[in-house]
């Protein structure tokens, strides 16, 4: 016999209701990134130069922009969660709340600047 | 929680998981600054690309080839786990050493690929 209420088994929630959101987009971003980061880094080491012109060729292909952008947002999603839980393992008090704000903004500044910047290059505004 | 004993094998692996991540959240800040320049054209880029090529951080793309190595395959072992496999004594500690070895492995090729003579201009 379940004590959990037909509503409470209906919505899949527990006491916290939102308890395993944390978990589940740490796996979620985690098997988006098997293949993301394969592709990433393959298509880096297969550039026959890093010149500007050979680069901003590569980025400003739809595709490769397209996958750059998932990369970069899915990547500092997923960091942020694996910093989060990190600093909630060791970092405690007042000290927790600060780092916490400080390394979510980092997180957000390098993910819009990262999509910023693909995107801007991907429009032809990078010569 | 009883399923994450913390056994010897599964320790070392966790934290060395944990430490490769946070080493590759400072490689997506030089990804987005990598980026960053190349928006912002081929003067600036030529600039930041003298920084980015300095022997200390030729060091540190090799760290992040080992460190990618590793987090990906530990990163599926875990979500071996997930799904309920593998988390016996025995088979945790055998998936320890298949981490190692074929991180290790695969960051020998992927350095072998990224600084063998010829392979990029810079």
């Amino acid at each position: 016999m379940s004590l959990r209420s037909p509503l409470g088994r209906v919505l899949g929630s527990g006491s916290a209701k939102e308890g395993v959101h944390h978990w589940w987009t740490q796996r979620l971003t985690s098997v988006a990134l098997v293949p993301l980061t394969i592709w990433f880094v393959v298509s880096l080491l297969s550039l026959p130069s890093f010149e500007h012109v050979t680069v901003v060729s590569w980025i400003a292909q739809s595709w490769t922009a397209l996958l750059l952008i998932l990369f970069i947002l899915v990547a500092t999603w997923h960091s942020q969660l694996g910093w989060r839980v990190v600093i909630e393992d060791y970092v405690h008090g007042g000290a927790k709340t600060i780092t916490l704000v400080l390394i979510t903004f980092i997180h957000v500044l390098a993910a819009a600047a990262g999509v910023f910047a693909v995107a801007k290059i991907a429009f032809g505004s990078a010569s | 929680m009883s399923v994450y004993r913390m056994l010897r094998y599964t320790l070392f692996t966790s934290i060395t998981n944990r430490a490769t991540g946070l080493v590759m959240s400072l490689g997506l800040l030089v990804l987005v600054y990598w980026l960053m320049s190349i928006a912002n054209g081929a003067a600036a880029y030529t600039s930041a690309l003298a920084t980015l090529s300095l022997p200390i951080f030729k060091l540190f793309y090799a760290a992040l080839l080992f460190t990618f190595s590793y987090h990906t395959v530990a990163g599926i072992r875990h979500l071996v786990w997930d799904t309920g496999r593998g988390m016996e004594r025995h088979q945790s500690q055998k998936s320890a050493w298949v981490v190692i070895t074929v991180s290790v492995l695969l960051t020998i090729a992927f350095i072998y690929w990224a600084f063998c003579p010829g392979a990029h201009q810079s």
